[in-house]
């Protein structure tokens, strides 16, 4: 599969597995529908098109929350940062390990309040609580302006493997999302929901297969530790099969801010939302660490690389290559598929979460008070095709390096709804205003250190001569709390919508 | 029950604990092996949790929905 040219067995595989999708895509609407419903009532609601009916049970919802918190730029990246650095892009593990406590501890609570009063969003849950609009847009904006540059990476991913197929030009790429964007409008939550049953399947065959087979190839797992090794060895810097001690802190700071930003996004708490119950979602989240599973493997792809002597333009490419390098075409075409398809369900989850914060929280909060369930629908589904065609003219008329600051800064922005989306589930002394200017602070003080660090994810504090380095985003998301806490006291609240 | 989700955290943010390549298993450092191993463990505590907590979150759950 070397060298130039289109690779035609690999792409006859890809398109194959694309069609079915495709095909997939569009039949959902149909799938898990309401029994009790009226023929032409369906996908009237916004429940319908955006929460999938808010019926998914525990297996639906693992695939769709597997499906769209493992992206096709979680394959393509995270291996591409252990081939880069080593150890220290292993931070990825132990992220999505505490994810799932945190999701477990606080998730049922957060799906009980929505489900009770009818939310969609967690802008809507907030603004049930509190009472107040200014906290409920800012959880709003952040969430789709943290969402827009993941879009964008998704279509990274997508761009990745095309090129590997031999494809040029910007035409594929802007064909798949335009297809995209047609069964999600179409089909809502559904589609992607349905087609992670093939992503996951696809992803899994290509990881096993390739888990096993690559070292086998390579001369087994401690060959392959070996030759990494030695090429960090030789390549010096802050690499290594372990962590240096300046990195340790980043390591272990990174990995929890990460994990409490995870559920914070959009497109995961549609995931959640749309779940049957809340002990649907405990389920997962004892049962969704079989993902991480998968993600450690994916990530030792990185090393795999070392061992089979790739030398590749950029390490976004180390996965495509190693699969091109190792496998026969059709296979190869296979993983590509996987990859692709793992584009687009999460971004399809994506622009359907933040569609669903602009339809609730900005057009019915300020536009149109009295839209029925049908013009909250259709406002929508429009609003998904807008946020889609905005990700694919930001990818394909602006620099990459750009979508990846964004999905950084991102990162650091999402974590500061955290006190305004959590503290209220669990106490009842927080209001609107302390949360609103811990949010501000957070917001304000994570950006000026990111950019005054060049848009680095970690910032290093001096403190007696010695320097911590911190991930930023946690670091703002304490001096956030610790706002909220100070300015509590001194604020009485008005009193929350709904009970509780 | 609840605070057995705390071990994940402390198991996984002590870094220097298991920032070292000895012992090995299959191949893997212990830094590797260490770390998957906690996907394991993790899944493990929060169906404990999960259990003992049962009986008590389906009341919750009926009592929000209503």
């Amino acid at each position: 599969m070397n060298g130039q040219g289109i690779h035609w067995t690999a792409l006859a595989v890809f398109v194959f597995f694309f069609a079915l999708v495709t095909i997939m895509g569009f039949v959902a609407a149909r799938w898990q529908r309401d029994p009790d419903s009226a023929p032409g009532d369906h996908g009237k609601h916004l429940d319908e098109w955006g929460l999938g009916g808010r019926r998914f049970g525990a297996w639906i919802t693992w695939f769709l929350v597997g499906g769209d918190f493992y992206t096709a730029y979680t394959v393509i990246a995270v291996p591409a940062l252990v081939y880069a650095v080593g150890a220290y892009g292993f931070f990825a593990l132990p992220y999505t390990i505490l994810v799932y406590p945190v999701v477990f501890a606080i998730m049922p609570r957060l799906w009980q309040k929505a489900r009770a009063a009818g939310h969609v969003t967690a802008a809507d849950v907030v603004y049930g609580r509190y009472n107040s609009r200014p906290l409920e847009l800012a959880v709003a904006v952040t969430g789709v302006v943290a969402t827009m540059p993941y879009i964008a990476l998704q279509l990274v991913g997508m761009e990745v493997v095309i090129k590997a197929l031999g494809l040029t030009g910007e035409f594929p790429l802007a064909a798949a999302f335009v297809i995209l964007a047609l069964y999600t409008y179409s089909a809502g939550l559904r589609a992607p929901a349905l087609i992670a049953f093939v992503k996951d399947l696809m992803i899994y065959i290509v990881v096993l297969v390739a888990v096993v087979l690559v070292p086998m190839k390579l001369g087994g797992y401690a060959s392959v530790f070996q030759t990494a090794q030695a090429d960090f060895a030789a390549k010096g810097g802050a690499t290594g099969l372990l962590l240096k001690p300046s990195q340790m802190l980043p390591y272990a700071t990174l990995a929890l801010g990460s994990a409490l930003a995870a559920f914070m996004y959009p497109h995961t708490l549609t995931g959640i939302f749309a779940a049957k119950s809340a002990d649907t979602i405990r389920k997962n989240a004892v049962f969704l660490p079989a993902y991480t599973v998968l993600l450690g493997l994916i990530a030792l792809l990185g090393y795999m690389a070392h061992a089979a002597k790739l030398t590749v333009a950029t390490p976004n490419d180390v996965v495509p290559a190693l699969f091109g390098a190792l496998f026969p075409a059709w296979f190869a075409g296979f993983a590509f598929a996987a990859i692709a398809i793992g584009a687009l369900v999460p971004a399809a989850v994506m622009s359907i979460g933040a569609s669903n914060l602009f339809t609730r929280n900005f057009w019915k909060a300020y536009v149109n008070p009295g839209i029925s369930h049908e013009g909250e629908a259709k406002v929508a589904k429009i609003v998904s095709l807008v946020v889609k065609f905005g990700a694919l003219v930001f990818i394909l008329f602006i620099p990459t390096q750009y979508a990846l600051d964004l999905q950084l800064l991102g990162g650091v922005w999402i974590l500061q709804i955290f006190p305004a989306v959590v503290f209220g589930l669990f106490w009842k002394r927080f209001t609107a205003g302390p949360l609103l200017a811990g949010w501000l602070v957070g917001l304000a003080t994570g950006t000026g250190l990111a950019f005054a660090d060049g848009i680095k994810p970690v910032h290093a504090f001096v403190v007696g001569g010695d320097s911590y380095a911190v991930y930023t985003g946690l670091f703002a998301l304490l001096v956030n709390i610790v706002v909220v806490l100070l300015a509590q006291p001194f604020v009485r609240g008005r009193p929350a919508i709904s009970a509780t | 029950m609840r605070l057995l989700l705390l071990l994940p955290f402390v198991g996984l943010l002590w870094v220097p604990f298991y920032n070292r390549e000895l012992p090995a298993l299959f191949g893997f450092p212990f830094f590797y092996w260490y770390q998957l191993a906690w996907v394991f463990v993790t899944a493990l505590l929060t169906w404990l949790v999960y259990r003992s907590e049962h009986a008590r979150n389906v009341v919750e759950d009926e009592e929000a929905v209503r």
